[in-house]
């Protein structure tokens, strides 16, 4: 369970507060969605507690099954649970997705005090998962994001999603750059993922994405607060009429 | 001629001081070259800081007569290729080891050891021996190599006269902590011959080596090296190379520690059609010592629609420094050359530097040529999404180390070799961690 407690961030280098006292819980199970115009700090929300650097938190907790989040390396987060994937999926010419992807996972297999994982049982694991997400032997064979279509990139976020079992998965404006199959295919994956034990926080500008991935709650942020929550609805009331009446209601 | 370098009396005293101090050898093919080679380097002098090829690499410890101390680095690493199936020649402190060293007998390849040939006065090296490296001291001199030319004990002399059946790898073993070796190898590729030549090993104390590589017309010269890691050793190597039409020339260099490294290749393409690739990874870490590597690269295009590649990169930490100096010469006539260049340093603290001089002189107007050169550090947006996946920084750094190299590992044709380097690599900056 991820519990956010009234966090307050600003940037590290500007005096410029970003968040200003965020409260989110989110359950096994569930799948919460935050949506905000630009610049209401729901990237950062995203960042900050995947650990990214350039952040300072001036206020508030936020934990994942108990454990504080903002005291641990952004290893030590993955490792305890969560994942983040990226609005922008880096390029890593000259390291072999597969590579990459066996890195991630015994890294957190060994943090968690587990035994690392065989090339061949890594190998099938994959190629499961892998079909899935309709990604073929020669994208895994490539370097990490390089060559890929926006489409392709974020199918590898979520085949790295489907691979790593985290107990929390953050979606950075996963829908952005897609069209309308590749958002299909990409949703697909994530709902075959949706699980008792497995909570979601989907962070997006539009409504759209919400049409595919069905959340249980929606979240206004505005101006590095929640504002406003409610059901499925409040995502359609946005998508209607912008975020203009909310933000009039709330001010 | 060479170009004479700045004279002056303290210059040329030095320098028959080191002659003085020679054990030059006598007669058989090679010694008329080697007595040519020696008034080239009388002629040109040792070089000295103020020397503008040497103005970012000290070459005292070069030059000096006696070759300065370095400890042995003792290691159980398996042998880098050891699992390829290879011809071995070994050669201890710069001395050939027979005992250590397979057979001299290869399918398509002629091997003879330079220091047998002594009483010999008839040999085919004889229009190769000390050739390439005088047609390489214009317009830049080297004097380091006419040393070499005129003093080398050891080194192989290789024919090829069809497809090897297998690599040739010189083992270079550093046993003594003074050892002063002079290499000098040949290789000659006769048309449509083919050859991989790998090298390994520290060499010695002090490691002084020539390579002649002459590639007929459509000859296929590989050449794959690993410098040996032994922190205090210091090298100066050249590559001569002579490519004719249709052929190619490929080369990479791994290095890892050694305080100080200058690799310099000069390639003339003089056939059309040829290709000539060079390439080099480095990595350095100030803390096990001082680490100075020193790329200098000259290629000459005097022939048409020639492609040329270099690309280096380093790696540099704890106060190292890395040096490239690149020249692409595209002589009148050399139309649709196709020269490429890039010099790139990655730097992993604030303590270290590169220094970098690429040059282009170009006398055709049909040709296309780049050159780049960068200094950057880790990029943090990769790193944080390695580390957001589960990797430890360190883990991640080394990630982000393999894949600035990997343009010039790629540049290993062999996919055995290149994957046996990258292995080679993991493990080391496994053990560094980072």
């Amino acid at each position: 369970m991820l519990e956010i407690k009234n966090l307050q961030v600003k940037l590290e280098d500007e005096d410029k507060q970003i968040l200003k006292g965020v409260d989110l819980t989110v359950e096994p199970g569930r799948v919460h969605a935050i949506m905000g115009p630009n610049g209401s700090g729901k990237s950062t929300l995203s960042y900050v507690l995947s650990g990214r650097d350039g952040y300072t938190v001036t206020g508030g907790t936020a934990s994942l099954d108990g454990h504080d989040l903002l005291d641990m390396e952004p290893e030590e987060r993955a490792a305890a649970g969560l994942f983040l994937a990226f609005q922008y999926p880096v390029e890593i010419p000259g390291v072999g997705n597969m590579t990459f992807l066996r890195t991630a996972l015994n890294a957190q297999r060994k943090a968690r005090g587990l035994d690392e994982v065989s090339a061949g049982e890594f190998l099938k694991l994959v190629r499961e998962k892998a079909k899935t997400l309709k990604i073929d032997a020669e994208m895994l064979k490539r370097p990490v994001n390089v060559g890929f279509s926006g489409g392709e990139k974020k199918r590898n976020e979520i085949l790295q999603m489907a691979v790593l079992e985290p107990t929390m998965c953050i979606l950075d404006e996963t829908d952005s750059g897609l069209d309308v199959d590749a958002m299909r295919l990409v949703a697909d994956g994530v709902n075959s993922l949706r699980d008792e034990g497995r909570g979601f926080l989907v962070i997006t500008h539009y409504q759209r994405l919400l049409d595919h991935i069905k959340p249980d709650v929606v979240h206004i942020m505005a101006d590095g607060r929640i504002i406003k929550t409610g059901g499925p609805d409040l995502a359609l009331e946005v998508e209607k009429n912008g975020y203009a009446d909310i933000l009039a209601e709330t001010a | 001629m060479a170009a004479p370098m700045r004279k002056d009396d303290g210059r040329l005293a030095a320098t028959e001081a080191r002659i003085a101090a020679l054990d030059l050898p006598k007669g058989g093919f090679s010694a008329a070259a080697r007595a040519e080679a020696l008034k080239r380097l009388r002629a040109m002098g040792l070089p000295g800081r103020r020397d503008e090829y040497w103005k970012y690499t000290d070459p005292s410890a070069l030059a000096a007569n006696e070759a300065p101390e370095a400890a042995v680095f003792a290691t159980d690493e398996a042998q880098v290729f050891g699992a390829v199936d290879r011809l071995t020649l070994v050669f201890q402190d710069g001395v050939f080891d027979a005992a250590a060293s397979d057979d001299l007998t290869l399918a398509g390849v002629e091997i003879t050891r330079l220091a047998e040939t002594a009483r010999t006065d008839i040999h085919w090296a004889q229009d190769l021996y000390g050739v390439l490296e005088a047609r390489g001291q214009t317009p830049v001199a080297r004097p380091f190599a006419a040393l070499n030319t005129a003093a080398a004990s050891d080194g192989v002399l290789i024919r090829v006269s069809g497809k090897a059946a297998k690599p040739v790898h010189l083992v270079y073993r550093h046993g003594s902590p003074l050892s002063d070796a002079i290499l000098h190898h040949c290789v000659k590729v006769e048309p449509g011959a083919e050859l991989t030549l790998l090298e390994t090993g520290p060499a010695a104390a002090r490691f002084n080596k020539v390579l002649e590589v002459d590639i007929a017309e459509g000859g296929k010269f590989h050449h794959v090296r690993a410098q040996g890691r032994d922190h205090e050793r210091r090298a100066i190597t050249h590559i001569f190379a002579r490519i004719a039409g249709g052929a190619l020339f490929k080369s990479f260099t791994l290095t890892v520690n050694g305080q100080m490294t200058r690799n310099e290749c000069v390639m003339e393409i003089v056939g059309d059609d040829a290709v000539a690739h060079v390439a080099g990874a480095a990595l350095g870490d100030g803390a096990t010592g001082r680490f100075h590597h020193d790329d200098t690269i000259f290629i000459t295009h005097d022939a048409v629609g020639c492609e040329s590649r270099q690309v280096f990169k380093k790696v540099l930490k704890n106060g190292a420094t890395g040096v490239f100096q690149g020249k692409i010469l595209v002589k009148p006539g050399a139309q649709k050359t196709d020269g490429y260049q890039i010099s790139q340093a990655l730097l992993l603290d604030e303590d270290s530097q590169f220094l970098a001089k690429p040059e282009l002189e170009i006398y055709a107007d049909d040709v296309q040529c780049s050159h780049g050169s960068t200094t950057g550090a880790i990029d943090e947006t990769a790193l944080f999404y390695l580390r957001s996946r589960g990797v430890p920084r360190e883990e991640a750094t080394a990630l982000l180390i393999l894949s600035f190299l990997a343009d010039a590992i790629a540049e290993i044709e062999d996919e055995r070799l290149a994957d046996d380097i990258v292995s080679r690599l993991e493990a080391w900056l496994a053990r560094r961690k980072g």
